[in-house]
């Protein structure tokens, strides 16, 4: 197994630790408002995976939706809520043997896909084609009735009734019977 | 796959198609302005959901010539079948019957909310029940999932209902994702999503040495299955989310969710797994048929086991249903059997949801009058409201297994099958199981008809809509023990066999 160092794998060690040392500081750090700056560096690290996998829409959707709109409700939601930004008690007091589990498992994974004791066996079934999925092939799968068009209108009546609920259980209720 | 049949297609998901014009129907009416036209909203998601699991049997799957031919639909998101028809029909009626029973309840009878989330989770199920696509599989789950933990914190200021949300939502989440992992290591050693196509690439030589990571996926998946039908060792969530909830979401909880896992669990596992699947000799059918069974020996017994000492009523039927989960999961176990195990877990659904759907219904109309959920205080309700302790009494023999109540059959179909496959063991332990529940079973009968309380004159309110509830669930239940059984048998048995083909 030789590994080529092409600007390919520089890249992808690069947003590889990012998103790696992006997460491994979410998890570690004991301030919120620092926990929120991790996770959107480890967004911004696996949107850069999404452009090496020729996914340039996903990408782009991660970097708007994730690091643009949800990464900041989350920092307005601690900033809001002052009492949860210290945090001088540790709840979870396993973690480290969750740590240690986790990276086992995934250790083992990683080892018998890349050594390959598992795998297609020599005999590769298909050779994987460069495919570069456009935004025009994605919006056309999502309503394509031979594709994702029924997962996609039934998300969108899950979002209806989860913004339906949301308020109900959010809102000063004046209509207490 | 032919050509796409538009007709067909559509009525193979009519009634979804059905429940979502019903949602907006009632999110017009719960905004109306007048007073009349919101108080019907419990009526019309009721009613109009009752009547939408008349479209499952009206547009009925059938073979190569009728209208809907049996076969996958919606370029095989969903196969439409006879098992889809059979979970469907109690899934929707189990949430139209929850609709009407939420409608005298404090704190949520009156809110048009309630009822369209209590619409969309029925929508996600009823998709459940016939999902034959990973990415269908796991839209339909979260359909049904987030709108269950909102429908369990609904009662915002009852601290018990918030915690139960995000009980509920936490457990959930984390199971979903446990599950999700499961789908996409299977999606990654496939390249299919369909879960018909999966098995043969799985079978095939260039996959053989590959036993290890298929077991993986297979357990990530389980332990989705687990959580949403309350399986020990996943059911940590169940008695505190189930005592919180308000009644009726505990209700339809214990029920249609359940269900609709049951269902998707035969038909994931019979497609994904199934008998011929072998990798480096050994077959997986083996490891999962293992699984579920020691699944079905920790619910039952520590189902029953822990409910023997419960004082809320509440919290013991939160453990009788993991020990209901544990009876269907012999059913589960019992694949070898073919088309008896399917059917008997089928007929097992059946009958359970018109049960625990009448026991809940009396918990609500005593709970609601009262204030109360403790077993003690259901003392001399055969004097304060003799046909409520009729009812509740029916319901608990139905748990119980006690003929001529439809649990009997069900309890019967799932060791039969379970005897047929060679596991005669796993019936033996279900038997004795349901020796123990029966005790915690019969403790509130007596209480109900034996013990005496100071307020045994006055009677217990209830409501018409109840009446109608509970005649309707008390009759099905007693017409499943004695000359329905074999009818609902056999169309889950015909069901099941569209499973194998």
């Amino acid at each position: 197994m030789n590994i080529e160092i092409t600007f390919e794998t520089i890249t992808f060690a690069i947003f590889g630790v990012l998103t790696l040392a992006g997460g491994i500081g979410v998890v570690t750090t004991r301030n919120l408002i620092h926990a929120a700056l991790y996770l959107i560096v480890s967004l911004f690290g696996v949107a850069g995976i999404f452009i090496l996998l020729a996914a340039p829409f996903l990408a782009a959707i991660q970097v708007l939706v994730y690091i643009g709109a949800i990464a900041i409700l989350i920092i307005f939601g601690v900033m809001l809520t002052r009492g949860m930004t210290h945090l001088p008690e540790r709840f979870n007091r396993q973690g480290g043997l969750a740590a240690v589990v986790v990276i086992g498992g995934f250790v083992v994974l990683l080892v018998g896909v890349i050594l390959p004791v598992w795998g297609p066996n020599g005999a590769v079934a298909a050779e994987a084609q460069p495919i570069f999925m456009t935004t025009r092939d994605l919006g056309i799968a999502l309503v394509d009735k031979e594709q994702f068009v029924l997962p996609f209108e039934v998300a969108s009546v899950l979002l209806t009734a989860a913004m339906v609920g949301a308020i109900a259980i959010a809102r000063d209720d004046e209509s207490r019977d | 796959m032919s050509e796409f049949d538009t007709l067909a297609s559509y009525l193979s998901v009519a009634p979804e198609i059905g429940l979502t014009i019903l949602l907006l129907i009632v999110l017009a009416f719960s905004v109306a302005r007048r007073e009349v036209e919101r108080a019907a909203v419990p009526y019309i998601a009721g009613f109009g959901m009752i009547a939408l699991a008349a479209l499952p049997l009206i547009f009925a799957p059938g073979d190569a010539n009728s209208t809907i031919p049996e076969g996958l639909y919606w370029g095989g998101m969903i196969r439409y079948d006879v098992l889809a028809q059979v979970f469907r029909v109690m899934i929707l009626l189990a949430g139209g019957i929850t609709a009407l029973m939420a409608s005298g309840v404090r704190g949520v009878g009156r809110r048009g909310e309630f009822y369209i989330v209590i619409i969309v989770a029925t929508l996600g199920m009823s998709l459940m029940s016939a999902s034959a696509d990973l990415v269908m599989v796991f839209v339909a789950l979260e359909t049904t999932s987030i709108p269950l933990y909102i429908l369990a914190a609904f009662k915002r200021d009852d601290t018990r209902s918030a915690e139960s949300g995000i009980k509920y939502f936490l457990f959930g989440s984390f199971a979903s994702a446990i599950m999700l992992y499961g789908l996409s290591l299977l999606y990654g050693f496939t390249g299919q999503t369909n879960i018909y196509q999966l098995a043969a690439f799985m079978g095939s030589d260039a996959f053989a040495n590959n036993l290890v990571p298929v077991l993986a996926s297979m357990v990530l998946v389980v332990v989705g299955f687990g959580f949403k039908v309350s399986a020990v060792p996943f059911h940590f969530w169940t008695p505190d989310v189930y005592e919180g909830a308000p009644t009726p979401v505990t209700g339809y909880v214990s029920v249609a969710s359940k269900a609709a896992s049951f269902a998707l669990l035969v038909r994931f596992f019979v497609a994904v797994y199934p008998e011929t699947l072998a990798l480096s000799g050994e077959s997986l059918q083996n490891f999962w048929i293992q699984l579920m069974a020691v699944f079905a020996v920790l619910s039952m017994t520590l189902g029953n086991v822990l409910a023997l000492s419960q004082k809320n009523i509440k919290r013991l039927l939160a453990y009788s249903s993991i020990a209901q989960a544990g009876y269907t999961l012999i059913g589960v176990a019992a694949i070898q059997s073919q088309e008896l195990s399917i059917a008997s877990v089928g007929f097992y659904m059946f009958m359970y949801t018109f049960t625990n759907l009448a026991a809940f219904t009396v918990v609500i109309l005593f709970s609601e009058a009262t204030g109360s959920e403790t077993i003690a205080d259901l003392a001399g309700l055969n004097r304060r409201s003799p046909w409520l302790a009729l009812a509740m009494t029916i319901a608990l023999l139905s748990l119980a297994g006690i003929p001529p109540t439809a649990g009997f059959f069900g309890k019967f179909f799932v060791f039969n099958a379970a005897v047929r496959s060679g596991l005669t063991w796993l019936a033996v332990v279900g038997v004795l199981n349901a020796i123990v529940a029966l005790y915690y079973y019969l403790v509130v009968i007596k209480v109900m008809y034996v013990d005496r309380s100071e307020d045994e004159d006055k009677p217990i309110p209830v409501g018409r809509q109840y009446v109608w509830v509970l005649w309707a669930t008390s009759l099905i239940v007693i017409v499943l023990g004695t000359v329905g059984a074999q009818t609902v048998y056999d169309w889950a048995a015909r069901g099941a066999m569209g499973l194998f083909t």
